[in-house]
């Protein structure tokens, strides 16, 4: 570590952040300009979900059973017990436990 | 910047901010260091393997503030840099975050009363899980715009204490799968889904959702299916909605 930072990291950065802004207000500059009638807000209201739903649903897929079986305890612990860290331990202990003791054996 | 103008004949007013309620939404975030400290240790991780000094890591992680699009664009990452590759980088980070767009135009109902030099600075320290929370408290009827701004300040200090030791302990994360760190994104998401469902009225959007996603990404590189599971969501969901005033 000779330099205190990499050469041209700056111009890397300062485009990135710039990007990374750019993204982060457009939508909302742009829903500003769009009657918010209540068919848009309906609209808006189903975006949330669908987000997270389009993002996670591709990547748990892709990461086979252990994925689901993660999501799927995470998701009933979260409906029974309503606590969130909970749900997120154990589909987090499902997932390495499943991993280390059931992936070997398939 | 006449932003505000313009809102004020759209959304009833400002929505109110108090500080009991940024405690209320810095405290609601206290469930998710494990995903992001990991997560942000992760990046630091990389970024010490791909040859960034620790200045460099530092400042990536606290400006540019967008953690998957983070670990996309160090792919890139050369030494040293060329303007091309700082603009390759730039493109990827703004497709990766460009589902960040529809985040922000969720909260145009609750927060587009607010004049613009507080609107948009606060969108400027959106994160994914900050942003779930402040939905999560919206939808529960919830008006106080702390809740959103406290969420924010509280991951974004975990986001860059984290880089730190990430960028240190590099070699001991060699391999988290073991641990299933890489799908603690996905854990925590589903986790905040599950209250916000209100039954039928979000089965068939959320059901178009993924079957858009999972169709797109298998056709189209990138994470463009990301934008368009969420656009189909909000389409069908607008397009089912039944005027129940009967004036239009």
């Amino acid at each position: 570590m000779d330099s205190l930072m990499t050469q041209g990291a700056w111009l890397a950065i300062a485009a990135m952040v710039v990007m990374t802004l750019l993204a982060k207000m457009m939508g909302f500059w742009i829903i500003g300009r769009v009657p918010l009638t209540p068919r848009v807000r309906r609209g808006l209201e189903a975006l949330p979900g669908g987000v997270i739903l389009a993002t996670i649903v591709p990547i748990t897929l892709e990461s086979g059973p252990a994925g689901l079986l993660g999501i799927a305890v995470a998701t009933l612990v979260m409906a029974l017990t309503k606590k969130d860290w909970l749900a997120v331990a154990l589909g987090l202990g499902a997932v390495a436990g499943y991993r280390a003791v059931l992936e070997p054996l398939v | 910047m006449t932003d505000s103008a313009a809102n004020d004949t759209l959304v009833p007013g400002p929505a109110p901010f108090s500080m009991d309620c940024f405690w209320i939404g810095f405290r609601r975030a206290y469930v998710t260091p494990p995903g992001i400290v990991l997560f942000g240790m992760g990046v630091g991780a990389a970024a010490a393997v791909k040859g960034l000094t620790f200045l460099d890591a530092f400042f990536f992680q606290s400006l540019v503030l967008a953690g998957a699009s983070q670990y996309v664009a160090l792919e890139l990452w050369t030494d040293p840099l060329t303007w091309t590759t700082a603009f390759a980088m730039g493109a990827v980070v703004f497709t990766v975050n460009l589902r960040m767009m529809l985040l922000g135009a969720a909260l145009r109902p609750w927060m587009g009363g607010l004049p613009w030099y507080k609107s948009y600075p606060s969108l400027a320290i959106m994160t994914d899980p900050a942003w779930i929370i402040a939905i999560r408290y919206h939808r529960e009827g919830g008006q106080d715009w702390g809740v959103y701004v406290g969420a924010c300040v509280f991951l974004y200090l975990m986001w860059i204490v984290s880089v730190v030791p990430g960028y240190y302990l590099s070699a001991a994360l060699e391999n988290p799968e073991r641990y299933g760190v890489d799908l603690i994104m996905p854990l925590f998401f589903i986790t905040m889904l599950v209250p916000v469902w209100r039954g039928r009225m979000d089965a068939l959007p959320w059901g178009l959702a993924i079957v858009v996603a999972l169709v797109v990404k298998a056709l189209v590189p990138g994470f463009w299916f990301i934008v368009a599971g969420g656009l189909a969501a909000a389409f069908l969901a607008a397009a089912l909605y039944k005027d129940e005033a009967a004036d239009g």
